[in-house]
């Protein structure tokens, strides 16, 4: 019986994800999972013959405040952080229960639970303390260009071959000391992963990060021998991997050239040309916008930089009522997320049929008056389709340049993430605005309100 | 091998296949709440914590159960609370346009 209501629980999973699928029924779909998750706690706290209550509790009511708070509080442009320290509390978890079925059997399991003890603590304890580094790097407390060491990946496959050796150790001896060294080479991996890889590429990430926190929960199923853990932990890990690989196809970049590679972040910035750009002003801008048919905004990381999501969705209603099309296209690694834009203008109030895709925009750009890019800038480089030269060539982008006017708000000529200069800033048909994100937005909309 | 781990990876490998083929065809627009609901779903080994910590063994496993308790719930509350405030973002508004 216990089983049955577990598989129900598992299936509930899977309905709501597959709900999540189509904004329709996508909160619909939360909830129904949500209601597996109580029906799986619920069961197991009847089902488990729990002779202390005070511990679980403790936790249930602790755990429940801090996640509540960080929930209700979060601002949408912090959402990156979240979820990657949310991922990284997946992570602990996972390291947390194979630690306490160390301690209660004292290690002495069968070869096969020893074994996913062992992977259950290095991948737990592997996206516990690299969702952490991410974390740092997105808040900014950790600096986010590649920080590698000389011989960093020797270190790292040190590492990873401690991990295997202490695994192969404690299954073989029955102790508990190796077990414990796991995670301490663990915690190390996670740390000496992360840190080489740059901001820009925190979209796949934490697109991994969450994979392996679902493939940790599955080892933690293994462990006590629960479905609703195995299932629930492998559609986890396969929802983080899906979102991996389309993260880095939208990049051209494989899996590996993200992880050891340190890509980004090379200060180039005596190779910026210094060829003249187009300069204009907010009235300059607002002109250009007033008097066009059809505009598409394109936002990038700078606009959650620059928390400017309101004053886009103010400036693009005002064109709107002046019967103007406005559009917004979204690279899909725009931001340090994926999706992490198509949230902020949610919040904003965009409609959703106003956000497009790679695919739905490009076909548009040739019949579009103006493109207004706000804080975008590597997603846009045609770099990437014209010079094969270029690092970061055959990365799909934007294709902003077929518009007839491009206009890029930007607070300086400085280079994206991947340190490479952008030819489109020195087009004759693009206009450079130097501003911060948001007062520009302001200072367009009021100059577009005295036309 | 045991028949009980290998039906575990039997389940495991299926489990798998089902989410690449439910997830594969969520929209762009949606990564970021499909992201932040599989976290919540990760949660679930809070099966595991509640199992491990109730059982009363010893100081160490009970502190170690009430941590993962801890952490666990952090992800299925934080995680299911913060996924609805945003697909409340993304539900059909009327368009506005007074104009």
């Amino acid at each position: 019986m216990v089983e049955i209501l577990y598989l129900a629980a598992a299936v509930l999973f899977i309905l709501g994800l597959k709900m999540l699928g189509s904004p329709r029924t996508a909160r619909r779909g939360n909830t129904l999972a949500a209601s597996g998750m109580l029906l799986a706690i619920v069961v197991t706290m009847v089902d488990a013959e729990i002779l202390s209550w005070g511990a679980i509790i403790a936790g249930l009511i602790v755990g429940a405040a801090i996640g509540a708070v960080l929930a209700l509080r979060v601002k949408m442009t912090s959402m990156p952080e979240l979820v990657a320290a949310f991922n990284g509390f997946g992570g602990a978890a996972s390291t947390l229960v194979a630690l306490a079925e160390l301690e209660r059997t004292d290690a002495a399991f069968s070869g096969e639970i020893g074994s996913v003890v062992a992977a259950s603590l290095a991948i737990g304890t592997v996206t516990f303390s690299g969702s952490f580094v991410a974390f740092g790097k997105l808040q900014g407390l950790i600096p986010g260009r590649p920080m590698g060491l000389p011989g960093q990946q020797a270190i790292n496959a040190v590492l990873a071959a401690g991990v295997v050796v202490f695994g192969v150790w404690g299954v073989v001896a029955g102790v508990v000391a190796p077990y414990w060294l796991i995670v301490v080479v663990a915690l190390a991996l996670g740390v000496m992963g992360v840190l080489p890889i740059g901001g820009a590429d925190m979209p796949v990430v934490i697109s991994l990060l969450n994979s392996l926190s679902g493939v940790a929960a599955a080892t933690a199923g293994f462990i006590i021998g629960n479905s609703a853990l195995i299932i629930g932990g492998a559609l986890v890990g396969a929802a983080g991997m899906i979102l991996t690989v389309q993260m880095g196809e939208a990049m051209n970049r494989t899996l590996a050239n993200v992880l050891f590679s340190g890509f980004g972040g090379a200060a180039t910035a005596g190779e910026m040309s210094g060829k003249p750009v187009n300069s204009g002003t907010a009235d300059d801008v607002a002109i250009a916008l007033g008097y066009a048919e059809s505009v598409i905004v394109v936002p990038g990381y700078g606009l959650a930089v620059a928390q400017a999501q309101h004053a886009t969705r103010e400036l693009g209603m005002a064109l709107e009522e002046r019967g103007i099309t406005v559009d917004y296209s979204i690279h899909p690694v725009a931001g340090r997320m994926p999706g992490h834009m198509n949230v902020l203008l949610a919040e904003a109030d965009v409609p959703y049929e106003q956000l497009l895709d790679l695919d739905q925009s490009n076909p548009r750009f040739g019949q579009t008056d103006v493109v207004l890019i706000v804080g975008a800038n590597d997603v846009v480089n045609p770099s990437a389709r014209d010079d094969d030269q270029s690092p970061i060539f055959g990365m799909p982008i934007l294709e902003v340049d077929h518009a007839r006017t491009v206009v890029v708000i930007k607070r300086s000529l400085s280079p994206g993430f991947a340190g490479i200069d952008n030819p489109l800033f020195y087009f004759d048909k693009t206009m450079m605005f130097f501003s911060d994100g948001k007062a520009a937005m302001e200072d367009i909309l009021k100059s577009l309100k005295s036309l | 091998m045991s028949a009980v781990f290998i039906s575990g990876i039997v389940i495991f490998v299926l489990a798998a296949f089902v989410g690449l083929e439910v997830i594969s065809k969520v929209p762009p627009t949606l990564h970021t709440p499909l992201m932040s609901g599989a976290n919540a779903i990760s949660g679930i080994t809070i099966v595991g914590a509640l199992a491990a910590s109730g059982l009363g063994e010893g100081t160490a496993a009970t502190i170690l159960g009430f941590l993962a308790v801890t952490t666990a719930t952090i992800n299925v509350v934080g995680g299911f609370l913060v996924t609805d405030r945003m697909l409340e973002m993304f539900k059909k508004k009327p368009v506005k346009r007074d104009g």
